[in-house]
């Protein structure tokens, strides 16, 4: 089941230079919620702040609150807080040394579960869930989870995110590698999983966001210009900038 | 009219790249062809000179005394092996925990510093290395051993696995890192089960370079391993090696000598490659059974 | 960013001005037809008619494109659909006039009556809402759009005033029936004209401010109101 996000002046740094100027935002639980905006805005970074993941890059920090359901991911460790929150990544990244099974089931293995049936079940469902269970049933120990499409991996890729039963499932431009095929396969697995999942999508492609998300999250510069549903983003949004980044004013 | 003159201009362009394409295609194949030929050369003399000396006995007694006909090198190639082993069992943990360090928290003066090191160590010669473990480990010991062989051999194997290995861990893409991250899997965990097994083929494949260098060292075994004319299974004790032997049987005066180093050489060739086979056919079939 | 984009929006613009335009022309005919019992007047807005059905079509046409390649967002969106709605509105304010020009057509084979009602004062309303809510167009003034929001009572009024008359001089003088008749319906038209600008002036209100201004004023509150 997900759960809400609260982030309260979030700031985050590159080394000395500032990237994040504090955002406050409030995610609700179970639903998807884009975030929208142009090349160097913060997004990614906001997001990887989420997780937790922006502090593996050299030199960059991060402060402020960001509660996930009741806890504060600053309190908890990093491992921890990235066994709660899944992320899915632009490129799809499976391992390319591992079967499809094992891929799905790194996440468990390497974190110490030695249950053979729980895992069997646990990689079925979650394939299942990623939509490609019956693609890829007969083989999952003998093909490498390389050796998938495009989409497939990507699917893939979900699929060993959710198999660690993650309350939060970030996802950076999942689609954006992907052929329009694979592109709608990911946004009717996005819906699927909103009901059980609390959902963040970095986007670029703003029909993406108006698709599948409930509400939308601009940014700019570093800051949160404008969070609202995202009906009233798209059709008549309060900020100007909002409004000039939507319609094409400025890039 | 326009035409024609095009078509001929275009003619005339494609002619003088199609000379160029031809010349560099050639050769670069004229010169693969003269890498090989020193290999095949080499092989080729050695099969020559040393396959009428290769049966059952030379592979399997020790050496006879000087004047006696037969005999052969067994215990030189047991002895070798088990040098070896010493060696692996030194060098590779050390070489590639080097390159686990130089690739996941080297980018630093510290780094730089280990780095430089290994490369230095890379470049000493052979027998500088063997002098040095004959002052540490010989001399402290008091006595030749198939250790001190082994700890020489090991030494020359440690930059080369590092480097390598440093080398194919830098070639996994962050993503792949960041995945596991992602997944709540710890650092050491990450770079252990996940980098390291992507990088895995490059790291052995440096580390059998390694090794096959190591093999064929001779210097370093005069003063450390020595060199024994029977069966030894006592690791602290002077031990035969296959190069050593070799070696000594070529600068002596006996063509009896002679014609067992020939087979001996020839031995040594055979060994290695098959080793580096083995292991190769053995990883890469565990490869996509891939246990996390 | 997005130039030709935005060039297509201006063009989509000064389609419906030339629209608005021709509608205007058309109205001011009729009642001029009326006036005068013309009847070669009559035939140029049924001429001007075909020209503004090719128009309607031409702008649709050009927003239907502009929806499906474009993909336009917030107030370039609200832009496009007002367009059309008003297009539509346009087409009707022709429809109109060339039902006042068929009343003309009736009345001018009946003898001439004066019925002490004065229709081109209603026209007059009638086109100044229509030229006004495409003034609020043109310079996107949603405050102007107001205004005519607010005459549509007005022209109401007239309306009404007209049905009495006309209902009393049809009690008193029954031999006049048919001019009052088609009096009445000419009067009716004109105060259709007024809803319709009165609906131009809801979708550029629309448009800029985002808000949904629909079925708030009127007597009734509806912005179409009749007896």
């Amino acid at each position: 089941m997900g759960v809400g996000i609260n982030v309260r002046d979030l700031k985050a740094w590159f080394g000395a230079s500032e990237a994040l100027h504090g955002i406050n935002m409030n995610v609700g639980a179970n639903g998807v919620t884009a975030i929208i905006g142009p090349s160097g805005c913060g997004k990614s970074t906001f997001v990887r702040c989420l997780n937790r993941m922006h502090e593996t890059i050299p030199g960059a920090t991060m402060k402020g609150e960001v509660t996930v359901g009741d806890v504060s991911i600053l309190e908890q460790s990093a491992v921890d807080v990235r066994r709660r929150i899944g992320m899915v990544f632009q490129k799809p990244n499976p391992f390319p040394t591992m079967s499809i099974y094992d891929n799905v089931a790194a996440g468990l293995k390497l974190n110490g579960m030695r249950n053979r049936s729980k895992t069997d079940e646990i990689v079925e469902k979650s394939l299942r869930q990623s939509a490609l269970w019956e693609e890829v049933k007969d083989t999952l120990k003998k093909k490498s989870g390389a050796s998938l499409s495009g989409g497939q991996q990507q699917r893939l890729c979900i699929a060993r995110a959710l198999a660690v039963a993650p309350e939060v499932l970030l996802m950076d431009e999942p689609a954006s590698a992907l052929d329009p095929i694979s592109t709608g396969k990911i946004e009717e697995l996005i819906e699927e999983l909103k009901q059980n999942y609390t959902i963040v999508i970095v986007t670029h492609n703003m029909q993406q966001a108006a698709r599948v998300a409930g509400f939308t999250g601009f940014f700019l510069m570093g800051n949160l210009i404008e969070f609202d549903k995202t009906e009233k983003i798209f059709t008549n949004p309060s900020d100007k900038r909002t409004e000039d980044y939507i319609t094409g004013r400025f890039g | 009219m326009s035409n024609g003159n095009q078509t001929l201009g275009v003619q005339r362009i494609s002619l003088r790249r199609r000379i160029a394409n031809h010349l560099v295609t050639y050769s670069a194949l004229g010169a693969s062809v003269l890498v090989i030929v020193p290999l095949v050369a080499i092989f080729g003399y050695l099969l020559m000179k040393g396959i009428g000396s290769i049966n059952w006995a030379f592979l399997t007694q020790i050496p006879k005394p000087v004047g006696e006909p037969g005999g052969g090198m067994g215990n030189a190639i047991v002895g070798s092996a088990i040098i070896l082993l010493i060696a692996s069992c030194f060098g590779i943990p050390l070489g590639i925990g080097a390159g686990i360090f130089l690739a996941e928290f080297g980018r630093n003066k510290f780094g730089n510093i280990v780095r430089f090191t290994s490369d230095v160590l890379n470049g000493v010669p052979s027998i500088v290395v063997g002098i040095a473990v004959y002052g540490l480990v010989v001399v402290t010991q008091k006595h030749f051993s198939a250790l001190a062989g082994g700890v020489a051999l090991g030494i020359m194997m440690i930059p080369t696995v590092a480097r390598s290995t440093e080398e194919m861990l830098l070639m996994v893409p962050r993503t792949i890192r960041e995945a596991a991250w992602g997944l709540g899997v710890p650092q050491w965990r990450t770079t252990l089960s996940v980098t390291l097994k992507t990088a895995s083929a490059g790291v052995i494949t440096g580390t059998m370079l390694a090794f096959a260098r190591a093999a064929g060292e001779t210097a370093p075994l005069l003063f450390t391993a020595f060199g024994n004319q029977f069966w030894n299974w006592n690791v602290n004790q002077p031990t035969a090696a296959l190069p050593l032997q070799v070696f000594v049987y070529a600068i002596s005066p006996f063509d009896e000598w002679h014609r067992q180093a020939w087979a001996g050489a020839l031995v040594l060739i055979i060994l290695i490659v098959a080793a580096v086979t083995a292991v190769r056919i053995v990883t890469s079939r565990g490869m996509y059974r891939g246990a996390a | 960013m997005r130039t030709r984009f935005h060039q297509s929006l201006d063009e989509l613009k000064e389609k419906l001005l030339r629209m608005g335009g021709l509608a205007e022309q058309a109205v001011d005919r009729a009642v001029d037809a009326y006036r005068r019992r013309d009847v070669s007047l009559a035939q140029r807005v049924f001429e001007g008619e075909r020209q503004i059905n090719v128009m309607e079509r031409e702008i649709d046409e050009l927003a239907l494109d502009l929806l499906a390649m474009q993909q336009p967002m917030a107030v370039d969106l609200r832009f496009i659909i007002a367009v059309v709605k008003i297009n539509a509105d346009l087409e009707r304010v022709g429809d109109q006039a060339v039902n006042v020009v068929q009343r003309v057509l009736e009345l001018a084979k009946l003898p001439e009556a004066d019925l002490h009602v004065d229709i081109p004062r209603v026209a007059e309303v009638a086109a100044t809402m229509v030229r006004t809510s495409l003034e609020a167009f043109i310079y996107a003034r949603p405050d102007v759009a107001e205004s005519v929001l607010k005459t549509d009572n007005t022209l109401d009024e007239l309306n009404a005033q007209t049905y009495h008359a006309m209902m009393a001089v049809m009690q008193k003088s029954p031999e006049l029936t048919p001019q009052a008749l088609n009096t009445l319906l000419i009067s009716r038209n004109l105060e259709r004209v007024g809803d319709h600008a009165t609906n131009i002036a809801e979708d550029v209100i629309f448009w800029v401010r985002g808000a949904d201004v629909r079925h708030q004023f009127g007597p009734y509150g509806t912005s179409a109101s009749h007896p």
